[in-house]
C-alpha cells in the first residue's frame, strides 16, 4: 500500500489535500468536518482586522451542464476576530494533531503589526503560517493582500519581518496577477520564505447581467471586480507552478492552488513541482466529501504505478517542459480517424478547414432518412499528406479514441530551432529543409 | 344506435386518456438536452428531414437563449413546425439521423426541443415582412400542410394567395386526422393563424367543383396548387359494411377532433381493420374513449404492417388485442353491427411489390362479438374531381408532377402532399408545398426554381 502522505517544510500531512484560504476554512467547525472527512490539512481563512463584507459576494461561470467551472468572489478576509480564530486553531490542533493547520495572515504592512500577529501564531498550534500576499480585491484596496505581492520589494521586506520572529515554517501565497510569477517566488525565496503557495486567485469580472446591465455579483445596482478561480483557471495555475518549479533560484516547496477538483488535477500540481495542494473552490461546491475519492484515487494511481510513496510524485514532470526552441521539429505526427468509432457528426473537417490548415476532406452527406433504409456511413478523410499534426480534429472530435495522433518516422534526426538557427549560420545557402534533414550534430 | 355503447367515463378520465402523449420540456429540460447536440457540420438530421430544418442552428439558439431565433430557423424551413414536433416520425427521420445512434447512446430529442422553440413564440411570431403585392395570384385547393406551405413560401415573393378549403376548419389531416393525444384540433388551428398573418386567405367551406368552380379559379388566378389529399377509407368490400356501426376510420377520428370526448359514438367492442399507423390511431383513441375490448385485425403478420414500431408498441400499451394474420370476411347483425366473421391467412409467395400476399385459409372462419367495426385500410384517391381538370394526368390517382417543380400536366397546375404522393407525413407535404412554391415562382416570374431546402 502506498504512502500518500507527504513532507511539506519538515511538516507532516497525511495526504497532499489541504483545505485552501477562504470559505471552507472559515471556522473550526468547517475545519474539523473537513478532517473527519478526510483532508490533511486546511489553510484557515485569512485573519486579520476583521473586515465588513458585502452582499452578494459570488459570481459564475457555467458551461452547459456543468454548474461553476469559474468562480469568482468579491468577499474579503474572516470577518472574525483575530482571538477567536487563534483559539480556535488551538482547539483544532489539540483534536487533531495529526492534521495540518496553516494560518493564513494579513496585516497593514508595519513590521509590529506584522511581529505581533506572528508572535500570536507561534502561541497557537498552527503547523504553519502562510502569508496571504494575493488577495486581487477589496484588501488590496487598503494596501494589503496583492498590493504587497505585486511589488517584489515589498513582498521581499515583509517576508523578512516575518522571518524574524516566526518559530514555524513561513508559505508566501502568490498572486498570479503580475507579469512574471517565478520572479516574485525567488524574491520571497531570497527574503527567507520556506515555501511558496500559488496561484491565488486571477483579477475578473465574472460577467454583466444582460437585463440590468450591472456585472456580476450584483451589490446595490453595481459590482467591483474579483478574484477568479474554480476548474477554469487550472491550466493557468499549472503553467504558473511549472515555471516556479523551473526557475534557476527557487528552492523551496510549493503548494499548488488552482482549479483542483480531483485527484488527477492534484497528480497533475504533484508532477510539476508541489508537494501539497490546495482545494477551495471543489469544496464549495460539493462539500468536504469530495477528499473521499481523491486520497483513494492517489493510493491507485500510484499503486497502479508501483510508487511507494506521493513524495515520488513531486517535480516528475519539471522537466519535461521545455523552451519551445528545444522541441525536437522533426518529430511528427498526423492525425488518424478510427472508422469503426467514427460517428460522422464532421466536427474534425470543419473545425480544421475553418479553424485550422484544411487537412480533412468530406464529402457532403446525401439527404435521406431511414424511410429509404439505413443511410451508408458518412466519414470524413484525412489528408494525410498534408496534415501538420496539430491535435485540433482529435481534440474537437466527440468520441473518446477515435481520432488518434500517430507518429510518423521522418527518418530525420533530431534537431531544435536552436540548433537550426546554429546550423543557419554555418550553412547559409542550405535550405531550412535540408539542414533539418540533416539533424543536430551530434 | 349501436349494440353496446362504451361506459361513459368522467371528464377527467377522458382529459387525462387524451392529454399530451409527448408533454412539452421545460426551459430546464431543454437548455439539458440541447446541450447534448454535438453541432455536427453538414448535419444528418438535416439531410433526413424532408424540409430540411437546420437543426444543430435551432438547438444552440435555444441554448444561447435566442428562442425566438430558434423557432423562425424552423418556420423558415417549415411552416408547420408546430405539428411536425409533434406527429413526425422522428425516430425514422431526423432522430432516427442522429450521430448519437452510432454510439449507441439516446439520439437528441429534435422533436421534442422543436416544439419547445415554436411553442414558446408561436402566438406572437410574424416570421417575415411580404413584400409588395407583384401582382399576380395563386389560387390553392385544400388548407392542409401542403397548401398551407406553399401559400407561405409564396407569400415571399409578394404573390395574392387564396385557399379554398371545403372543411369548416382549415389544416386537413393535420386538424382532423391526427390522434388527440399528439395533436388537439385547436393547436392545429393555432398554429395556421401564423400563416394567416403572413397575408394567407384562406376560405374555409367551399368545395371548390361545387361551391366554386375551377373555370373560375383558372379565369381568376394566375396558377392553381392543388393540396386536396385523400379521400374517405376505402371499403372492405365485403357484406354488412352498410350496417349501422361500421364506419371508416378518419370520420372516428375527426369526432375525436371535433366533439367533446364524451360525444363520440364508441362501441364497448371494437373492430378495427388495418395494419398502419391509422389503425393504431383508431384503435387507441376507441380505447381511450373506455372501449373495453379492442382489436386490431390485420392480414399479415406484425413484422409486415406499415405501422411505425413506436406506434405498434403504444397499441400494445393501451392493451388492444392484435390478431395477427386475419381477414374479415363478413359483418353480421340486424341492422346494427353483431359480430365480424374473419378468416385466418397464411402468407403466400411474394408478388410483383416483393410483399407476401395473404391467402385465407379455409375453413378456419371465427367470429368476434364486436359493436363496431371500423376500417382503417388506406384512403381512396379523389379521381372523380381530379380528372375534371383539363390534361392533368394521373397514376394510379395520383396526380403526376414534374419532381423538380411539382408541376403537373396542365401547366397552369402545381401539386402536393398526398394526392401526389399517395399518402405521406406532414412533413412530406410541407417539403411539397415549398417545392411548388418555387416551381409556381419560376413557372409565373419567369425565374429558375429556387430549390429553397426541400428534397422531399
Amino acid at each position: 500500500m502506498p504512502d500518500i502522505s507527504v513532507d511539506f517544510c519538515g511538516v507532516k500531512s497525511p495526504n497532499p489535500f489541504w483545505l485552501g484560504s477562504g470559505p471552507p476554512a472559515n471556522t473550526a467547525y468547517q475545519v474539523m468536518r473537513a478532517f473527519d472527512a478526510g483532508w490533511g490539512g486546511a489553510v484557515w481563512k485569512t485573519i486579520g482586522e476583521p473586515i465588513m463584507n458585502v452582499s452578494s459576494r459570488y459570481g459564475s461561470i457555467d458551461y452547459k451542464n456543468e454548474r461553476m467551472i469559474g468562480l469568482n468572489n468579491i468577499e474579503l478576509i474572516s470577518d472574525r476576530p483575530i482571538e477567536t480564530n487563534f483559539t480556535e486553531i488551538t482547539e483544532v490542533k489539540k483534536k487533531y494533531p495529526k492534521n495540518v493547520v496553516v494560518a493564513s495572515l494579513m496585516v497593514e504592512s508595519k513590521q509590529a503589526t506584522w511581529h505581533e500577529i506572528v508572535k500570536r501564531t507561534n502561541d497557537s498550534g498552527a503547523d504553519l503560517i502562510e502569508l496571504n500576499f494575493g488577495c486581487p480585491h477589496g484588501m488590496s484596496e487598503r494596501g494589503m493582500g496583492a498590493a504587497v505581492g505585486q511589488v517584489p520589494e515589498y513582498a521581499g521586506m515583509i517576508t523578512a519581518w516575518v522571518k524574524e520572529v516566526a518559530k514555524i515554517p513561513v508559505i508566501v501565497k502568490l498572486t498570479p496577477n503580475v507579469t512574471d510569477i517565478a520572479h516574485m517566488a525567488a524574491t520571497v525565496n531570497a527574503a527567507g520564505a520556506d515555501a511558496v503557495s500559488l496561484i491565488n486567485t486571477i483579477n475578473s469580472l465574472v460577467g454583466v447581467d444582460l437585463d440590468t446591465w450591472v456585472p456580476r455579483p450584483i451589490v446595490g445596482g453595481a459590482s467591483s471586480h474579483g478574484g477568479y478561480c474554480g476548474p477554469a483557471v487550472k491550466p493557468i495555475a499549472l503553467n504558473m507552478v511549472a515555471s516556479v518549479s523551473h526557475h534557476p533560484k527557487v528552492n523551496i516547496p510549493i503548494s499548488g492552488i488552482g482549479g483542483i477538483a480531483n485527484w488527477r488535477d492534484a497528480v497533475e500540481f504533484m508532477l510539476l513541482g508541489s508537494t501539497s495542494v490546495q482545494v477551495c473552490t471543489a469544496a464549495m461546491h460539493y462539500g468536504f466529501r469530495i477528499v473521499e475519492d481523491m486520497a483513494e484515487g492517489l493510493n491507485n494511481y500510484l499503486a497502479e504505478k508501483g510508487m511507494q510513496s506521493a513524495m515520488e510524485l513531486v517535480g516528475k514532470s519539471v522537466n519535461k517542459v521545455k523552451d519551445w526552441g528545444d522541441l525536437n521539429l522533426n518529430y511528427k505526427v498526423i492525425a488518424k480517424i478510427d472508422p469503426e468509432k467514427c460517428i460522422g457528426c464532421n466536427l474534425c473537417y470543419i473545425a480544421c478547414e475553418d479553424g485550422a490548415h484544411q487537412c480533412i476532406t468530406a464529402a457532403p452527406r446525401p439527404f435521406g432518412d431511414l424511410r429509404e433504409g439505413t443511410p451508408a456511413k458518412h466519414m470524413p478523410q484525412i489528408k494525410e499528406d498534408h496534415c501538420v499534426g496539430c491535435n485540433l480534429c482529435a481534440l474537437v472530435c466527440p468520441v473518446p479514441q477515435c481520432i488518434t495522433m500517430q507518429e510518423i518516422d521522418t527518418g530525420r534526426p533530431p534537431m531544435n530551432w536552436r540548433q537550426l538557427q546554429e546550423s543557419r549560420g554555418k550553412n547559409p545557402t542550405c535550405s531550412m529543409d535540408e539542414l533539418l534533414a540533416k539533424g543536430a550534430a551530434r | 344506435m349501436l349494440k353496446q355503447v362504451a361506459p361513459r367515463l368522467t371528464p377527467e378520465q377522458y382529459e387525462n386518456n387524451f392529454s399530451d402523449i409527448n408533454p412539452p420540456l421545460t426551459q430546464s429540460q431543454a437548455l439539458e438536452e440541447g446541450s447534448r447536440c454535438l453541432f455536427c457540420y453538414d448535419a444528418p438530421c438535416i439531410k433526413a428531414c424532408p424540409t430540411e430544418i437546420n437543426v444543430p442552428q435551432f438547438i444552440r439558439q435555444i441554448g444561447t437563449g435566442n428562442v425566438t431565433g430558434a423557432a423562425t430557423t424552423i418556420l423558415n424551413a417549415n411552416i408547420m413546425g408546430h405539428s411536425c414536433a409533434r406527429v413526425c416520425p422522428t425516430s425514422v427521420l431526423c432522430e432516427g439521423a442522429c450521430v448519437l445512434n452510432y454510439e449507441n447512446k439516446r439520439p437528441v430529442d429534435i422533436g421534442k426541443l422543436q416544439r419547445y422553440a415554436v411553442d414558446s413564440v408561436m402566438d406572437t411570431l410574424k416570421l417575415f415582412e411580404p413584400p409588395a403585392d407583384n401582382g399576380k395570384k395563386v389560387a390553392l385547393i385544400g388548407a392542409g400542410p401542403a397548401s398551407l406551405s406553399c401559400a407561405t413560401e409564396l407569400r415571399r415573393h409578394g404573390y395574392k394567395v387564396t385557399i379554398f378549403d371545403a372543411n369548416p376548419l382549415p389544416g386537413g389531416l393535420d386538424t382532423y386526422g391526427i390522434a388527440a393525444y399528439k395533436l388537439r384540433a385547436s393547436d392545429a388551428v393555432r398554429e395556421i393563424e401564423l400563416v394567416r398573418r403572413l397575408g394567407v386567405e384562406i376560405k374555409s367551406n367551399v368545395l371548390v367543383g361545387k361551391d366554386a368552380s375551377l373555370v373560375e379559379l383558372e379565369k381568376n388566378y394566375d396558377a392553381i396548387f392543388i393540396g386536396i389529399g385523400l379521400g374517405g377509407t376505402d371499403d372492405l368490400g365485403i357484406p354488412g359494411e352498410d350496417l349501422e356501426g361500421c364506419i371508416d376510420a378518419l370520420t372516428f377520428i375527426r369526432e375525436t377532433k371535433e366533439n367533446p370526448f364524451d360525444e363520440v359514438l364508441v362501441g364497448n367492442k371494437v373492430a378495427v381493420i388495418g395494419g398502419g399507423n391509422t389503425a393504431i390511431d383508431v384503435v387507441t383513441a376507441a380505447h381511450r374513449l373506455g372501449a373495453e375490448e379492442v382489436y386490431m385485425i390485420y392480414r399479415r403478420g406484425e413484422a409486415e404492417a406499415s405501422a411505425f414500431k413506436y406506434e405498434i408498441e403504444l397499441a400494445k400499451k393501451d392493451e388492444i388485442s392484435f390478431i395477427w394474420q386475419a381477414a374479415p370476411t363478413k359483418i353480421l347483425g340486424r341492422g346494427k353491427v353483431e359480430s365480424l366473421e374473419c378468416v385466418k391467412t397464411m402468407l403466400g409467395p411474394a408478388d410483383t411489390s416483393g410483399r407476401r400476399s395473404p391467402q385465407n385459409i379455409s375453413g378456419s372462419e371465427f367470429r368476434l362479438d364486436v359493436d363496431m367495426v371500423i376500417k382503417a385500410l388506406g384512403q381512396s384517391k379523389k379521381t372523380e374531381f381530379l380528372q375534371s381538370i383539363n390534361g392533368m394526368k394521373l397514376e394510379k390517382g395520383r396526380v403526376v408532377v414534374n419532381a423538380e417543380t411539382c408541376q403537373t400536366a396542365n401547366p397552369k397546375y402545381f401539386a402536393g402532399g398526398d394526392c401526389v404522393n399517395g399518402g405521406g407525413e406532414v412533413v412530406d407535404a410541407v417539403a411539397h408545398g415549398k417545392k411548388a412554391a418555387a416551381g409556381i415562382h419560376a413557372h409565373l416570374a419567369g425565374k429558375s426554381a429556387n430549390m429553397r431546402g426541400t428534397h422531399a
